[in-house]
């Protein structure tokens, strides 16, 4: 059951929301965090499963080397510190989705910690501060069966698959945030659109929300303002996809506020979030810390990485994903918007290229986010996956620049391309596309339809130069589109002078 | 640091282990005695002893990314105290979701 709500503007009038965000990244690495059974997503059910991940006795976990290669870069592309020393802690408790009755986390000695990035939203920037960010083993995933909801609260058993049972997870988590006022929910989506870029570019993650290898929790607490205490907070789960946490965190704040307006208490608890419904309902109480008594795995020896090793791998961090787009945004020119209507289309990268391959940013930008756009959705294909490589692009363009084809006819050059007929000089050849550079052949056009329309030509001497358009459409017309509209313009004009 | 029939009672919820009134006020007194005992360790070590969770001076032990060959499921399975569809199949559990 969805629960009362007050307006957003309303809450915000009244409460400083505060926000902590907690964010589960599945690394990429081929084998599990302790064992070598495959992290292949989508394989039959408890077949990539052995004594060490299943937790039988006398198995012996061994850190994956890969793993804690790609904790430190993620912490060191978030700007913390790296542990010189530190431990992994098992976190006890009972729930059939670890066989162990623990997971495998850290406690007190995260591998990286003190941390921050800047988020960007709306022209604001707020820095995040990274509290830390920690290693830990994926659970196994739990089908909830026989109710008629499939909601866990109706299920009469649940079935167990123990393939993600190990996976290397790193737990991203923020420092409180506040002072964001209205666009909390939005700064939070930034920021987990933020992270997703940087796993992706960092290649140690997916990051596909809706495959949930990159998953986020939602803290929030709100205070009445002018005051400084910190509200109970509540931690929304099930938090699927980017329009997903702002949505969650909205509702949040607005269902928080009406329960503090009617002068009730914010239980402290975990919470879920539907999406159908855009609402979050109860799940337990949040356990404390002490309930899960951590202590060091024994199992496991300390990971000290050297700071050799940190360095070397400092060296490997690509440009970071936010300081890319702002030099690009500066090397174009583009706006803020142009900027972000690329990056939603995820045309960055073949923009790029297509610059690099010699064609000015705004062709660029207007060939992918139109015509090529419109041809991948057509396909259900990426961008990149077109038939056409960035450089052909250009090519196409440069031909426009030349003048040998139209924006018209460069649409069915890239059609040709598209179509496997070959390279745009080659498609321009076969299909016969360039426009008629004849002069005598156009003047003879140009000839024709004076003499088929003498009142079009009445009305151009006297003085109706937009009348020229219907002479121009008729040129263009006999000539098949293959004609320079503004040669023909001009042709049309200087023997009406 | 006396533990109470309370601190008993909440352990036993956390370790799942039900206990009766009766247990809890017999256990208390006995769980004091060990921590009592733990508790004279740390008092031994001096400020120069740092805390020990290993036995082995080791750090560092990593393996390569490597993936190896996995059990077959039906022995993964054969343990399990039911299977549908290939999975382990357990009552439902309900608000212990991590
Ligand atoms: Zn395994």
């Amino acid at each position: 059951m969805s629960s009362a709500v007050v307006d957003f503007d309303d809450a915000l009038a009244a409460f400083d929301p505060v926000l902590g965000l907690e964010v589960h990244v599945e690394l990429n690495t081929a084998s599990k965090m302790f064992c070598g059974c495959s992290t292949a997503f989508g394989a039959e059910p408890n077949t990539h499963t052995c004594p060490v991940c299943l937790g039988l006795p006398g198995s012996l976990p061994v850190v994956n080397a890969k793993a804690i290669e790609s904790a430190i870069r993620i912490g060191l592309a978030l700007n913390c510190k790296i542990a010189d020393w530190c431990r992994f802690a098992r976190k006890n408790y009972f729930y059939p989705d670890m066989t162990k009755d623990f997971q495998i986390s850290q406690y007190d000695e995260p591998i990286a910690f003190d941390g921050w990035v800047d988020i960007d939203v709306d022209g604001e920037t707020f820095r995040i501060e990274i509290e830390r960010a920690h290693m830990e083993e994926d659970a196994g995933k739990l089908l909830h069966l026989g109710g008629t909801t499939g909601r866990i609260g109706d299920a009469e058993y649940s079935l167990l698959d123990y393939n993600r049972a190990g996976t290397p997870l790193i737990e991203i988590v923020t420092k409180t945030i506040s002072g964001t006022g209205s666009k909390a929910p939005q700064v939070a989506k930034a920021y987990v659109s933020f992270l997703r870029d940087l796993m992706v570019s960092l290649d140690v993650s997916d990051a596909r929300m809706e495959q949930a290898s990159l998953r986020c929790d939602a803290n929030v607490s709100i205070m009445p303002k002018g005051t400084t205490t910190l509200g109970l907070r509540t931690e929304t789960k099930n938090v699927n996809s980017l329009r997903s946490v702002e949505r969650a965190l909205h509702h949040e704040i607005c269902r928080q506020a009406a329960v503090l307006s009617s002068g009730g208490l914010v239980q402290q608890e975990t919470r879920h979030w539907h999406e159908d419904g855009g609402y979050t309902t109860s799940g337990r109480l949040k356990s404390d810390a002490e309930d899960y008594r951590y202590f060091p795995e024994p199992d496991l020896v300390p990971v000290a990485p050297s700071r050799e090793w940190v360095e070397e791998l400092r060296a490997t961090l690509p440009e970071l994903p936010n300081l890319r787009k702002l030099r690009l945004q500066g090397d174009w020119g583009f706006t803020d918007l142009e900027l972000q209507d690329v990056v939603n289309a995820g045309a960055l990268d073949v923009i790029e290229a297509t610059v690099a391959a010699g064609a000015s940013p705004q062709a660029a930008r207007k060939w992918w986010l139109t015509e090529l756009a419109r041809r991948a959705n057509e396909a259900g294909v990426e961008l990149a996956e077109l038939a056409i490589t960035p450089a052909q692009v250009a090519e196409v363009q440069g031909l426009v620049d030349a003048g040998t084809v139209n924006d018209k006819l460069a649409r069915q050059v890239i059609e040709g391309v598209l179509a496997g007929e070959g390279t745009p000089a080659e498609v321009v050849a076969r299909r016969n596309l360039a426009v008629v550079s004849d002069s005598g052949e156009l003047a003879a056009a140009v000839d024709r339809a004076i003499a088929a329309n003498p009142d079009v030509v009445i009305r151009i001497r006297d003085g109706h130069l937009q009348a020229a358009g219907a002479l121009i459409g008729a040129v263009m017309k006999e000539m098949r589109g293959q004609a320079d509209a503004a040669a023909v313009r001009e042709l049309v004009l200087a023997k009406l002078a | 640091m006396a533990l109470t029939p309370a601190d008993v009672a909440r352990l036993g919820e956390l370790a799942r282990v039900r206990l009766t009134e009766e247990e809890l006020v017999h256990l208390a007194p006995q769980l004091d005695v060990i921590l009592a005992s733990v508790a004279r360790v740390a008092e031994v070590a001096g400020a120069d002893v740092p805390p020990t969770s290993h036995a082995l001076p080791l750090t560092n032990v990593f393996r390569e990314d490597v993936v190896t060959e996995s059990l077959a499921a039906d022995a993964v399975l054969a343990g399990a105290p039911s299977v549908e569809d290939g999975r382990f199949r357990v009552p439902r559990i309900l608000g212990e979701e991590v």
